[in-house]
C-alpha cells in the first residue's frame, strides 16, 4: 500500500522532530545513559552535554546560560513561573494576565482566584491587539506579576511584550512571558529586555515533546515548583532528562540558524496559502490579519460551516489542521481567543487554524488551496443557512 | 481526535437524503447558526396512508450532526407518523454504532426536528418549536400532558407538586405520578431559559433570543417579507442583522427598538440593548 503523504499544516500543535535532532538525542539512550548526578567518571561525562544545550538555548534567547532552567513542557514553565513570583512575594495578591492566553496560564489564575488572588484578564480589539494602556491602567502596588504570551497559539497574533515588561518593571511588578510559540519563529533577545520570565516547550520548535524551557532572569525572587532534588541549581528537581536536553539544545541550535527562514520562506508560504484561499473560497475572514502575526499561523474563519466538519474533510485529503470551533473540544462555547475579538458566533464555529513550518513546501501549499474550495463547497451544499443568504461583503446591505 | 465509529465517518463523508424538499408536507427546525449546530428536515407525506414517502436534511453541525441527520432520513422514510414518531434520540445514536457521550446532543437534535415536523404537519403551531416529548401524557387519571404541566408551571410560577394539582388536577388521581411531577418542576427551575439573563451563559442566552425571534419577531416581519437574525450577544448587548426586505428598509431602525428590543425586554429581561450588527 502506497503510504499516504501527510500535508502538515499543525505546526502550533507540534512540529516534527528535525533529523538533525533525533540523530544527536540517540546516543544518549544506549550509550550515553548515565545520571549526571552519580559520583564515576560515566555520569561526570555527561556535564559537558549539558552545558554545550543550556549555551546553545540561552544564544536562541539572548540569555546566560545560568538563566536557563530545563523543565519537562511549556505548562510546568507557565505554572512555575506564575506560582513563583506569586510564593516569593507573599504580601500581594493582585496578577494581571490577558483574556487570550493559552490553558496552561488561564487555568492558573481560575484557581488563583478561588484561592484569594484578585485577577485581570486584559481585553483585546477586534484583531486581536491588546492596548497597553490598559495594563498600566490595571498595575496596582498589590500586583505580583504579570503574565503575558508573546505570540498567540491560535492567530498568531503577536503582543508587544517588551514594552508590556517595560512598564511592569517601572511599576516594580515582575513579568512572565508565555513564548511558546514566539521562539524559534520570531527574534528573541532577552538581554535587551526587562522580561523576568519566559517559557518555551521543546515539541514546538522540533525538538521532542516532553522537554521545555524557563528562563528566569539573574537576580529575579524564584521559588521552585517541584522540589526533592538538587538538579538545575536547586531550582527543578528531578533527574536532568538528558537526551531531550540535548536534543532541544541542537533544535535552539537550528532554530537560531532557521529565524531567517521562518521569516522569509515560511512567511512566503503562508501569505501564499492566505491569499490563495481567500481567493479561491467566499465568505472567508482572515483573524488578526491587521495586527502583527507569526509568520506561520492563518487562522481562517468560513461563514455558514462548522469547523470539525472542515477538519474532517480536510483529513480525507491527508491535510492536518486545527480548530476554534466548540464541536472539537467538546464544550458548547467556540475558541475563548475569537470569543475575545469579538468575532461572532455566526461565524466563530468555522473557524480553522493552518500553522506552516521550515519543512512546508510551495506544492503542499498549493495543494491545500486546490482541496479547499471543494471541502467547503460540499459543506455549504448541506448547510440550511449557506443559500438565499448573503456572504461575506457580497450582497450585505443590499435591497432586493 | 473524536472516537467516531465507521458509521459516523461513513454517513459523514456521504450523507443520504441532503436537501430540502419544494413544498413540504412538514418541516422542522432546530439549531441555528450561532449554537453552533442547526438542522432542518423536510418531509413529503403520502395523506392516505400517513407515510414518510420523501425525506431530506440540511445540517449546520460537526460530524456527528450531519450523520445524526443522514441516519435519521434513513430510519423515517416508509414510516408512518406515529411509528416515526417513537424515535428516540438513542435510536439514532444506536443506528450509527454509538456517539461520544459529548456529542449525544446532535442525536437529541435529530429527534426534536423529528418531532417538530411532525408538529408542524399535524398543524401544532410553527414547524420552528422544540417538542421535547412534551405531548406524552403524565398524569393518567385526568390524562394531563407534560406540556400542559409545563405550561401551568411557567404561567404560574409554580413550585410545588401540590400546586400542580390544583392547576392542572394532575397528580391529584392515584398520585402515582407525583415523583414525574416533581422532576418536572424540578427540571423546569434548572432550566437555563428559567435563570436570570445576565447568569447565562452564551449559548444559553443564544437559545432564548432565538425561541423569541422565532416565536414573536420573524412572524411579524415575515408579513412584510423580511427577517432578522442574531449575530452575537455580549453580556446584556445583543447584535442583530435586518435580512431580505428588511434589509436596508428605512423604517428598520424603528422596527429594531418597538419591535425586536420590546419583544426582548418583555419576554427575557427588561436591562436587554439591542442594536445593528
Amino acid at each position: 500500500m502506497e503510504k499516504q503523504h501527510i500535508y502538515y499544516f499543525d505546526n502550533n500543535a507540534t512540529s516534527r522532530v528535525a533529523e538533525e535532532v533525533a540523530r544527536e538525542m540517540e546516543p544518549f539512550f544506549h550509550d550515553l545513559y548515565a545520571n549526571p548526578s552519580s559520583m564515576h567518571f560515566f555520569g561526570g561525562s555527561l556535564q559537558i552535554y549539558l552545558d554545550t544545550a543550556r549555551q546553545r538555548v540561552a544564544d536562541l534567547l539572548g540569555a546566560r546560560p545560568e538563566e536557563i532552567i530545563f523543565t519537562s513542557c511549556g505548562t510546568e514553565s507557565d505554572s512555575t513561573a506564575i506560582y513563583s513570583a506569586l510564593r516569593s512575594q507573599p504580601g500581594k495578591k493582585h496578577f494581571i494576565t490577558t483574556q487570550v492566553e493559552h490553558p496552561a496560564v488561564l487555568t492558573v489564575a481560575k484557581n488563583l482566584e478561588k484561592q484569594g488572588y484578585r485577577v485581570t484578564r486584559l481585553p483585546v480589539d477586534a484583531e486581536g491587539r491588546l492596548n497597553l494602556d490598559d495594563l498600566k491602567q490595571a498595575i496596582t502596588a498589590d500586583t505580583a506579576l504579570v503574565s503575558m504570551m508573546w505570540a498567540n497559539n491560535e492567530t498568531g497574533v503577536v503582543f508587544p511584550v517588551e514594552e508590556a515588561a517595560r512598564i511592569a518593571h517601572s511599576r516594580g511588578v515582575l513579568f512572565h512571558t508565555d513564548a511558546v510559540q514566539a521562539a524559534g519563529k520570531i527574534p528573541i533577545n532577552l538581554s535587551e529586555t526587562r522580561i523576568d520570565m519566559l517559557s518555551v516547550s521543546g515539541h514546538k520548535l522540533h525538538a521532542p515533546k516532553g522537554i521545555g524551557v524557563l528562563y528566569v532572569r539573574k537576580g529575579t525572587p524564584f521559588t521552585p515548583f517541584l522540589i526533592g532534588g538538587h538538579q538545575e541549581d536547586g531550582r527543578r528537581a528531578g533527574t536532568e532528562n538528558v537526551p531531550y536536553i540535548v536534543g532541544l539544545g541542537k533544535a535552539a541550535e537550528l532554530a537560531r540558524k532557521h529565524i531567517e527562514l521562518e521569516n522569509t520562506q515560511v512567511r512566503e508560504l503562508r501569505d501564499r496559502l492566505e491569499a490563495g484561499l481567500t481567493a479561491a473560497v467566499p465568505g472567508t475572514k482572515v483573524n488578526g490579519r491587521g495586527a502583527e502575526r507569526l509568520p506561520n499561523t492563518l487562522s481562517i474563519c468560513f461563514e455558514y460551516i462548522e469547523g470539525e466538519s472542515i477538519l474532517l474533510m480536510l483529513s480525507e485529503k491527508g491535510i492536518c489542521a486545527s480548530s476554534g470551533s466548540a464541536c472539537t473540544s467538546g464544550s458548547l462555547e467556540p475558541s475563548h481567543v475569537l470569543r475575545a475579538m469579538k468575532v461572532p458566533q455566526t461565524y466563530a464555529h468555522g473557524s480553522i487554524r493552518l500553522s506552516l513550518s521550515i519543512y512546508n513546501t510551495r506544492e503542499e501549499v498549493d495543494y491545500v488551496i486546490k482541496e479547499f474550495p471543494a471541502i467547503v463547497e460540499k459543506l455549504r451544499a448541506i448547510s440550511p443557512f449557506a443559500d438565499g443568504k448573503p456572504l461575506f461583503g457580497a450582497g450585505d446591505g443590499h435591497h432586493h | 481526535m473524536w472516537n467516531y465509529t465507521d458509521k459516523v465517518y461513513e454517513h459523514f463523508k456521504n450523507p443520504r437524503n441532503v436537501g430540502e424538499i419544494p413544498n413540504p408536507d412538514a418541516t422542522g427546525e432546530v439549531g441555528s447558526l450561532s449554537c453552533g449546530d442547526a438542522l432542518k428536515l423536510t418531509l413529503r407525506i403520502d395523506k392516505a396512508t400517513d407515510r414518510i414517502v420523501e425525506a431530506k436534511f440540511k445540517t449546520f453541525g460537526c460530524a456527528s450532526a450531519i450523520a445524526s441527520s443522514s441516519v435519521l432520513t434513513e430510519m423515517i422514510i416508509g414510516l408512518t407518523l406515529d411509528e416515526a414518531a417513537k424515535i428516540t434520540n438513542q435510536q439514532i445514536a444506536d443506528a450509527l454504532g454509538g456517539l461520544p457521550g459529548k456529542k449525544m446532543h446532535c442525536s437529541v437534535m435529530g429527534m426534536e426536528a423529528l418531532e417538530a415536523a411532525i408538529a408542524d404537519y399535524r398543524g401544532e403551531k410553527g414547524g420552528k418549536r422544540v417538542v421535547s416529548g412534551a405531548e406524552r401524557v403524565v398524569c393518567k387519571c385526568f390524562g394531563v400532558t407534560e406540556a400542559v404541566i409545563l405550561k401551568a408551571i411557567k404561567v404560574n410560577g409554580l413550585k410545588t407538586v401540590e400546586q400542580v394539582a390544583d392547576f392542572t388536577k394532575a397528580g391529584g388521581g392515584c398520585g402515582q405520578c407525583k415523583g414525574e411531577i416533581e422532576k418536572i418542576l424540578k427540571d423546569y427551575w434548572a432550566n437555563a431559559e428559567n435563570k436570570k439573563f445576565a447568569d447565562m451563559t452564551v449559548v444559553e442566552k443564544i437559545k432564548v433570543i432565538e425561541k423569541i425571534l422565532a416565536e414573536k419577531v420573524n412572524p411579524l416581519l415575515k408579513r412584510d417579507g423580511g427577517w432578522i437574525e442574531l449575530v452575537d450577544v455580549q453580556g446584556m448587548n445583543v447584535k442583530m442583522r435586518f435580512l431580505g426586505m428588511c434589509s436596508g428598509c428605512a423604517s428598520s431602525a424603528v422596527t429594531l427598538k418597538t419591535v425586536v428590543e420590546k419583544e426582548l425586554r418583555e419576554n427575557i429581561d427588561p436591562a436587554i440593548e439591542v442594536e445593528n450588527a
